[in-house]
């Protein structure tokens, strides 16, 4: 029987050893080590042989000789798995250079980049973001700014008037300012507030005017704000957004909503000047007509045009570009 | 406003560190455009005298100009000016003088015949923007000298100012030089004198409307006669932007570019018999200056004689009647001063900026008339040494003129709570006095007086600004608030955000059409258009009303994408609609259109986007498939409902549209308004276990006729799946081969899962059963 053992270990180990694949390595086993494979078969003849020590031996053997089988199938499986991932590998290589476009992504218009850029720069300053009508009334665009009905500086303004039962009364906003005036009529003060949005003169189209453009308000109203807080203020966005190497200057200038008025302008690394918007301290009539009281509330406002933003971001020649919404032009900016 | 350099340091020494000045002047709130600098030689240029012109007969557009510069050798030049006659003198440039443009002049011939120069206009010498001829010159000017030198043109620097509509008095050299002389801390004087040289020659004066005038004078000047103006006069008002016309009008024109106080010049035998300033009558005409028979307005401010016959629009244009020619001996010379309002109506009605009526519409000085009547007067002496003042300026004035000054309480307190710096009365006053604000009284509040010729200043805060503007904005300094107030987007803006991304993951671009149309576009786009706005004053017509859906504007744009051979055309816009309203306003809303070009068998592309959305937005709205918003295709379209709120549309627009666009393929649209569903935060999802058991899924695929609809057939499932389903997913639809026409199959993906316990086979196989059923008992039959 010993021999019997010997030449089934050897059968078997030849059979593992011819094993080409982990696959036939695996059915393998049974054939092998089995009930019905030769050693299997050795093992259930045990019972017959009498002598309870030759049993005892013979079992042992038995069992070893399996366990070296099952050791070798083991070895040689993991020898062919190893192989046949080596042989997948190799042969299942892709040049990654060979990439399909992949499917488009889509662009926010640069008017929505720039005015979602300017607005976290100011929620980064404690600003919040206020939010008013296109087409609004005469009081909200012009008198309560300070400009009584026929006051000179409307002219300022080509304003677009919208068809309503009172002519004259419905207008296209000119500006974002009328949103000052509603910020301080709902919003308890303090306010700390810019007000981004479409503005619309009747000016013809041409490569730096649209008559439908974007503008940013900005408007502080707190007790005991100065002048010197709308600088300091000025010269925080123009580092916040510009850059650490970038400031700003105020100089005199007239608007009827703002007094002292002034124009900001800021000035590259380069030394050369941008000039950017307008500002100054709200106008006394201004907070009345925003129901507060100039004795006891102070403040600043600025505004300032964000498709210019856009287009000297991205150096665009004309501005009339920007709306053509052809996606050739669109998709340049992500 | 050009002001000029040597006229501004007549009232202050300014020096002539130009790029200083114009710093400063910046530094004010006259920001320097350009500074240019006048009256540079030309070397070269001498004077000639013409000898003869002559023509020939191979030569239309030129003559050939014979001419001397030392009275005996004779030069010829073709010539393209025929103002010239022999005897006159002219500037000629020689052989290789470099013109102001770069031109060089070179012997160069026509018609075989060499131009030995080049006669010049006065446009060419840079003196001044007259090009309609070659320059005459004065007779008495020695021949072959520098022309500059004989003509004694003077060199200036211009300064270009941008002025603000706040500063009228800006609009002459002596307010410009009155405010950079105090903040230069320079002595300023703009005193003039003058006394009468004759017994009066009084007129009678009346103003008989009072809102037409406020005050008004006259001066009686003889023994003048009408002539040229000295050449650096001439100068300096061509290098302000005007043309010098003879002595008279020249004086006028000076002193308001000096004073910004227009003056104008009768003559006497038109006026003798006095001045009577109205408004105009029914039916009255009027003669301009510049040859206009103009009917007057009765709010027009007229200017007649004292037979009440009209010889002037006042503040606006003189009457060519009275207008001063080359006989005219004596003058009246009004100066006056007219409410802004009625000269700016005035002047607009009759299509008629002058000047003048620019000057009194910002706002004039009505107490400076005097002395721009002498400053008139002292001009004209410089060409009529000989001239008669007949008594001085005779004024009359009413109760529509503002006072001398307007007195004003400046509290200091204030102008440290609104500047942010701390002045003592002193120190306020000397910042303001040199610009004529006097201050008196001292402590915590001063008395301002403000000049009249500073009509924008009235108040504390006028004041203040003054104030701020001569301490110099860049020496207030900067502070940054001490806000309590915390900086954030609200919910609708992050929201918002939120759409924008979701789309642009999804490959849509963002485009902004104008949200002005045609006034047919809507109906075009099959847009219900009755509460659309136009507007009073559009620009153009294809622009004239408001949009009442963001549809229109993008089907154009993809119509202009397509026309222009662009792929993978995915858009969306976010923009307002104007609707009209029932209040005074538009019912303005917020919407969101998203719009594809579909492949032409594959799915309705942008209602993608509808799913991606409510995965984002989490809201959600009946689809209601059974009617079909206007425009869109009938069969593949549905209205988003919130009960019987309407909040949008989706489906593919309707081929009709398509085709009235030029638009080639199929296009599916979705528009929703964010008015409403940015509104709805959605309360924080509480968190639910996953089960740790194993889940089953359940394929089913049904072949539904087209007339059911795969929501219902959803929702059917849905509700036999009962609670033990965590998903329902369509995965496949399917039309063709092996199902019926007229019905599609439809693919759904089941998973069941229990919170607590693996499921067993028989109660997977009993809401499979179940599932069929309901979907049997909708239309729909297992395939």
């Amino acid at each position: 029987m010993r021999n019997d053992i010997a030449a089934a270990v050897d059968a078997a180990l030849a059979e593992v050893a011819a094993a080409s694949s982990a696959a036939s390595l695996a059915g393998l086993s049974g054939s092998v080590v089995g009930k019905k494979s030769p050693l299997g078969q050795l093992k259930s003849k045990l019972g017959s042989i009498g002598d309870i020590d030759e049993r005892k031996a013979l079992g042992q053997a038995l069992n070893d000789a399996m366990r070296a089988v099952e050791a070798a199938i083991a070895t040689k499986r993991a020898e062919c798995e190893s192989a046949e991932l080596e042989a997948q590998m190799a042969s299942e290589g892709v040049d990654l250079t060979e990439r399909i476009a992949p499917s488009r992504r889509g662009r926010t218009h640069l008017v929505t980049q720039a005015t979602q850029r300017l607005e976290d720069v100011f929620v980064g300053l404690g600003f919040q973001v206020a939010e008013g009508p296109e087409v609004e009334s005469d009081f909200y665009n012009f008198e309560a700014l300070n400009m009584p009905k026929s006051h000179p500086a409307r002219s300022m303004w080509d304003t677009l008037f919208v068809e309503s039962a009172e002519p004259g009364s419905v207008v296209l906003r000119t500006h974002t300012s009328p949103v000052q005036i509603r910020v301080m009529q709902e919003w308890p003060p303090p306010i700390y507030a810019v007000m981004p949005g479409r503005v619309f003169r009747r000016d013809t189209p041409d490569a730096t005017h649209m008559p439908v453009f974007h503008q940013i308000e900005g408007l502080v109203i707190d007790r005991n704000i100065t002048f010197r807080d709308l600088a300091g203020t000025i010269e925080a966005f123009t580092k916040a957004f510009f850059g650490a190497d970038f400031t700003s200057r105020l100089r005199p200038s007239y608007f009827p909503f703002t007094e002292p008025s002034a124009e900001f302008d800021i000035r590259r690394a380069n030394g050369s000047w941008i000039e950017l918007g307008g500002c100054g301290m709200v106008h006394p009539n201004v907070l009345r007509a925003g129901g507060l009281d100039p004795e006891e509330w102070s403040g600043f406002a600025f505004g300032f045009g964000i498709d210019r933003m856009a287009k000297e971001r991205h150096s665009i020649d004309d501005i009339r570009e920007m709306y053509t919404n052809d996606l050739r032009f669109l998709r340049q900016f992500s | 406003m050009k002001v000029l350099l040597s006229w501004l340091n007549e009232f202050a020494d300014f020096g002539d560190d130009v790029e200083t000045l114009a710093d400063e002047m910046t530094a004010l709130g006259m920001p320097v455009e350009e500074t240019i600098a006048a009256g540079t030689k030309v070397p070269g240029v001498v004077v000639a005298q013409v000898l003869r012109t002559e023509r020939h007969p191979d030569a239309e557009k030129v003559h050939r100009v014979y001419l001397t510069t030392d009275g005996s050798n004779e030069l010829h030049v073709w010539c393209g000016a025929f103002n010239m006659k022999a005897g006159d003198k002219i500037p000629l440039a020689t052989l290789g003088t470099k013109m102001p443009d770069g031109r060089e002049i070179l012997r160069r011939g026509i018609l075989g015949i060499d131009s030995e120069g080049m006669c010049c206009s006065a446009k060419e010498l840079e003196l001044n923007d007259d090009h309609g001829g070659i320059l005459i010159l004065p007779a008495d000017l020695p021949l072959g000298v520098d022309v500059f030198d004989a003509l004694g043109v003077t060199t200036d620097t211009i300064f270009d100012l941008d002025l603000t509509r706040n500063r009228p008095d800006c609009w002459g050299h002596m307010g410009v030089a009155r405010d950079l002389a105090a903040r230069l801390r320079r002595p300023f004087g703009a005193e003039v004198n003058g006394s009468a040289t004759h017994d009066a020659h009084t007129l009678p004066l009346a103003i008989v409307d009072d809102a037409a005038c406020g005050r008004f004078t006259a001066t009686v000047v003889k023994n003048i006669r009408v002539t040229q103006s000295p050449q650096w006069l001439q100068d300096r008002i061509a290098r302000s932007g005007m043309r010098p016309i003879n002595n008279i009008v020249d004086a006028s024109n000076y002193v308001m570019l000096e004073r910004n106080q227009p003056t104008h010049a009768y003559d006497l035998r038109s006026v003798e018999s006095g001045f009577r300033v109205r408004f105009a009558k029914a039916g009255e005409t009027l003669v301009t200056l510049d040859g206009t028979a103009r009917e007057l307005h009765a709010a027009d401010v007229v200017i007649a004689n004292g037979d009440d016959i009209a010889v002037g629009l006042g503040g606006v244009m003189g009457g060519l009647d009275s207008e001063v020619v080359e006989s005219t001996t004596a003058i009246a010379l009004e100066v006056a001063w007219f409410p802004a309002d009625t000269v700016l109506e005035s002047a607009a009605r009759h299509g008629l900026r002058s000047e003048a009526s620019a000057r009194f519409e910002r706002g004039a000085d009505p107490w400076g008339l005097e002395s721009a009547a002498w400053r008139f007067i002292e001009i004209l002496r410089l060409t009529c040494p000989g001239l008669e003042v007949h008594g001085g300026p005779q004024t009359t004035r009413n109760a529509s003129c503002p006072e001398p000054t307007v007195d004003v309480t400046l509290r200091l307190a204030q102008v440290e709570r609104i500047l942010g710096v701390s002045l003592t009365a002193r120190q306020a006053a000397d910042l303001i006095e040199p610009i004529g604000f006097r201050c008196s009284g001292e402590g915590s509040a001063i008395t301002v007086s403000i000049p009249s010729w500073r009509p924008d200043s009235s108040t504390e805060i006028d004041v203040i600004e003054e104030i701020a503007r001569h301490y110099g904005y860049e020496t207030l300094g900067k502070s940054v608030p001490n806000s309590t107030v915390h900086g954030r987007l609200s919910s609708i803006q992050q929201r918002r955000r939120l759409v924008h991304g979701v789309l642009v993951e999804g490959g849509w671009s963002e485009a902004m059409p104008n949200p002005f149309l045609d006034p047919a576009a809507s109906r075009l786009a099959g847009v219900d258009d009755s509460a659309q706005l136009a507007l009073v004053n559009p620009l153009v017509a294809e622009e004239s009303v408001l949009r009442v859906s963001l549809r229109p504007g993008l089907l154009r744009s993809v119509a202009y994408n397509q026309s222009h051979r662009v792929d993978d055309i995915h858009l969306y816009e976010v923009g307002h609609v104007y609707p009209r309203g029932s209040g005074s306003l538009p019912d303005e809303e917020e919407m969101l259109c998203v719009m594809s070009v579909d492949d032409s068998d594959g799915e309705l592309a942008a209602l993608r986007s509808w799913s991606l959305l409510v995965d984002a937005l989490g809201f959600g709205a009946q689809v209601d498939t059974k009617s079909t918003p206007g425009g869109y295709h009938p069969g593949r379209s549905a209205t988003l409902r919130r009960g019987k709120q309407v909040i949008g549309a989706m489906g593919e627009i309707s081929p009709v549209v398509l085709k009235r666009h030029g638009i080639v393929g199929r296009v599916s649209c979705l528009e929703l308004s964010l008015s409403v569903v940015l509104r709805e935060e959605p309360k924080p999802v509480a968190a639910r276990a996953v089960s740790r058991f194993p889940s089953s899924d359940i394929d089913l695929a049904f072949v539904a006729p087209e007339s059911v609809s795969a929501a219902d057939l959803h929702r059917a499932l849905k509700s036999a799946a009962g609670s033990l389903a965590v998903s329902l997913e369509l995965f496949d639809v399917y039309r063709g081969k092996g199902v019926a026409e007229g019905s599609r199959s439809l693919a759904y993906r089941l998973r069941l899962q229990a919170p607590d316990r693996t499921l067993t086979d028989d109660e997977v196989a009993g809401i499979r059963q179940k599932c069929i059923a309901a979907a049997e008992k909708s239309g729909a039959k297992l395939r």
